[in-house]
């Protein structure tokens, strides 16, 4: 599932980040500020126009983000164990 | 290195407080804030250890990491590589992190130790850590990552201590240099969570204080609404706590001037330059130190507490819309104070070309050198009457004033987004820290900062042009037998009258063209003219407190609604046109801004005056 339809509030995890073309700048600024496997994350709020930016709780920092770069990144919804 | 000096560069991510601590070790005044990128120019300082050892501190910009996005990054890392022209490398980074905020923060550390250079970690915000029962195994992270680990309260006195002790001990080793590649970048954070892992422990992601106001802040519904509620509020404050203040310095300048010239001879020509020329000038300019303390107070506050990011989020996709970007919020905010500023701080938008069209519609938010002119004519044609019973008509459009900058702004950032060929993607990326009690002890430095900066444009530029204006308008004097005022006969009456033929179709008297050739430096210069050109045409000494009266009696309403809507576009302060000339390096960008501005701004007053003329 891609970060850009995630449900509000529920639980996920980074599974990887893709270039939306080769050498992507925001794709390598979104690993660099820790979307990388493995990382739990989590939509916060949705921006009041058109539901744009989201904002993405990853670790314990807040990020808004456009919903064309929350969807570079895939995550999975992990089941409760 | 010399034996008595050491050279310590401050860095770390955005938002780690580290401007802060710059501030509490070297007694520095400049802002700080809590958005990202707010610390934009270089700064240096200096403090004497306790060993006696001066240490040159410098302040560099905040990174998320070392391939850089910003022209900000790009500083900071230079600076740290040494490899920034004129700059020798650092004799020791500090790093600042957030204690609060590790995951993120550390990654960035391990990039800074990894430049192969003397690393002390400075944890910062160590109170807020414990309050929220995070719990930080020091000595341990301190022999894993093997660099000397120190905590810190930026913002507490002494919060600092054991950051002095250790920079002014021995220099520790450096760590081994280490190639920089995407590998290896990845490899971070792997690294990063294992230092989690063993020596940190969170109760709770966030503060939980964030997470209730950012239900509010951040609501659809209810966030844009204190957002509308909020700016409403502060320009209603700026218009209305102002007044009191505003009518004790008016009479102080009044009974000054008066107590100054009483023992001059009232005809001599040393008179009529004191009270016509500085006191008349001056004291209209300095009237608006209140309204603009006010107003800045606002925008201290609110960028100290952390809200202006989440007006940025609320933001994001309308002025995205119109070409701009959320991050562009805070430049433009910064611009209703003062442009300059607000096109310096303009280099935390990561994209050139959301950046250069932030620049270009910048000078459309009312800056509070505007103020002045505003207040002087809102205050002389628009009748004090409550509307609704609620609002002040003379708040409700100074209002409308401020909305038509900023509806402007978006129209403008419209049409160059349609005219850019480039149309990749724009990135936004934003971080929302958290929210933090303003710190009295850095809004007051921050006033203290813009009161100082107003007072020296009065003292300065304002002064030697009102003088200049005084000459131009006193000489030469009228011919024997003249029966009009003498300023009529003047080189700056002659020059008002020549421009007149320009500007009447929009309504413009030859006093106004006159006080536009100065007002081209700066805006509230316009004022001050206005002041020494009807006190020179007066047959009686006027003041400054009465140009008001003055005007409303002279000009048609046509004529003073018309000069509003000039003032809402006219390019009129050079230092705008200069800094964009330097953060753009290239006099295209000036053109093209003065260009659109007077074009803008003539076919405003054109339509404002021909319709409020017919209307009447």
């Amino acid at each position: 599932m891609r970060l850009s339809d995630l449900p509000k509030g529920s639980p996920a995890v980074v599974d990887r980040v893709d270039d939306a073309h080769a050498g992507d700048p925001i794709a390598q600024r979104l690993r660099d500020l820790g979307f990388v496997e493995g990382e739990p994350v989590r939509l916060v709020a949705r921006g009041p126009l058109g539901a744009d930016p989201l904002l993405i709780q990853i670790g314990s920092t807040r990020f808004a983000l456009r919903r064309s770069e929350a969807a570079r990144v895939t995550v999975r919804t992990e089941v409760a164990a | 290195m010399s034996a008595g000096s050491l050279r310590i560069a401050l860095v770390g991510n955005p938002n780690c407080g580290k401007t802060a601590l710059f501030n509490q070790l070297t007694g520095g005044r400049q802002k700080v804030a809590n958005y990202a990128g707010v610390t934009v120019e270089r700064k240096e300082g200096r403090f004497t250890a306790p060993s006696g050892r001066v240490l040159h501190l410098l302040d560099l910009p905040g990174a998320y990491s070392f391939d850089a996005a910003s022209p900000d990054e790009q500083i900071t890392r230079d600076v740290c590589e040494g490899v920034y022209p004129g700059e020798p490398a650092p004799d020791l980074i500090v790093c600042v992190a957030d204690a609060t905020n590790l995951r993120l923060h550390l990654r960035f550390v391990l990039e800074v130790k990894r430049l192969g250079r003397p690393v002390v970690l400075a944890l910062n915000m160590m109170d807020t850590a414990r309050r929220r029962g995070i719990v930080i195994d020091v000595p341990e992270l301190q022999r894993r990552l093997g660099l000397p680990v120190v905590e810190t309260v930026a913002v507490k006195r002494g919060g600092a201590q054991a950051l002095i002790e250790r920079v002014d001990g021995e220099v520790p080793p450096a760590a081994m240099a280490q190639a920089d590649d995407a590998a290896s970048r990845a490899d971070l954070h792997a690294q990063v969570r294992e230092l989690l892992a063993a020596t940190v422990a969170m109760p709770r992601a966030t503060a939980a204080i964030d997470d209730a106001l950012d239900r509010w802040a951040l609501h659809p519904v209810f966030g844009l609404g204190i957002l509308a509620v909020l700016m409403f509020l502060i320009f209603q404050a700026v218009f209305s706590w102002a007044q009191p203040l505003m009518d004790g310095i008016e009479a102080g300048v009044a009974a000054l001037g008066g107590w100054l010239t009483s023992a001059l001879p009232a005809d001599s020509a040393l008179h009529s330059l004191l009270n016509d020329g500085i006191f008349a000038g001056l004291g209209a300019v300095l009237v608006f130190l209140p309204q603009i303390l006010i107003l800045f107070l606002f925008i201290l506050i609110l960028e100290e507490s952390g809200y202006l990011p989440r007006a940025a989020f609320l933001l994001d996709k309308l002025m995205f819309k119109a070409g701009l970007t959320g991050r562009a919020f805070i430049p433009l905010l910064s611009s209703f104070a003062c442009a300059i500023p607000g096109i310096m701080a303009t280099r935390s938008i990561t994209d050139p070309r959301d950046r250069l069209t932030t620049i270009l519609v910048a000078p459309l938010m009312t800056c509070s050198a505007r103020l002045p002119v505003y207040t002087l004519l809102i205050a002389a044609f628009i009748p004090q009457r409550t509307l609704w019973g609620l609002f002040n008509l003379q708040g409700v459009v100074l209002f409308t004033l401020y909305v038509a900058g900023i509806v402007s702004a978006l129209a403008v950032a419209f049409v160059i987004k349609r005219f850019r060929k480039d149309k990749s993607e724009h990135a936004l990326l934003m971080e929302l820290p958290s929210y933090r009690m303003p710190n009295v002890r850095d809004v007051a430095l921050g006033l203290w900062e813009r009161a100082k900066i107003f007072l020296k444009r009065v003292g300065g530029i304002i002064l030697a042009l009102t003088v200049l204006l005084w000459f131009l308008s006193s000489f030469p004097g009228p011919p024997p037998g003249a029966t009009g005022p003498a300023i009529d006969y003047s080189l700056a009456g002659r020059l008002g009258q020549a421009l007149h033929y320009v500007f009447a179709p929009i309504g413009f008297n030859w006093q106004i063209c006159i006080a536009l050739v100065p007002g081209l430096a700066a805006r509230e210069v316009a004022v001050s003219a206005l002041g020494t050109v009807y006190a020179m045409s007066g047959s009686d000494d006027t003041v400054a407190s009465q140009l008001g009266p003055l005007i409303s009696q002279q000009w048609s309403l046509a004529t003073a609604l018309s000069l509003l809507a000039w003032y809402v576009f006219a390019p009129q302060c050079m230092s705008t046109l200069a800094v964009i000339r330097r953060e753009t390096n290239s006099w295209r960008n000036v053109a093209i801004t003065a260009g659109y501005l007077f074009g803008l701004a003539y076919l405003a007053s054109l339509i404002t005056y021909q319709v409020a003329r017919a209307l009447s």
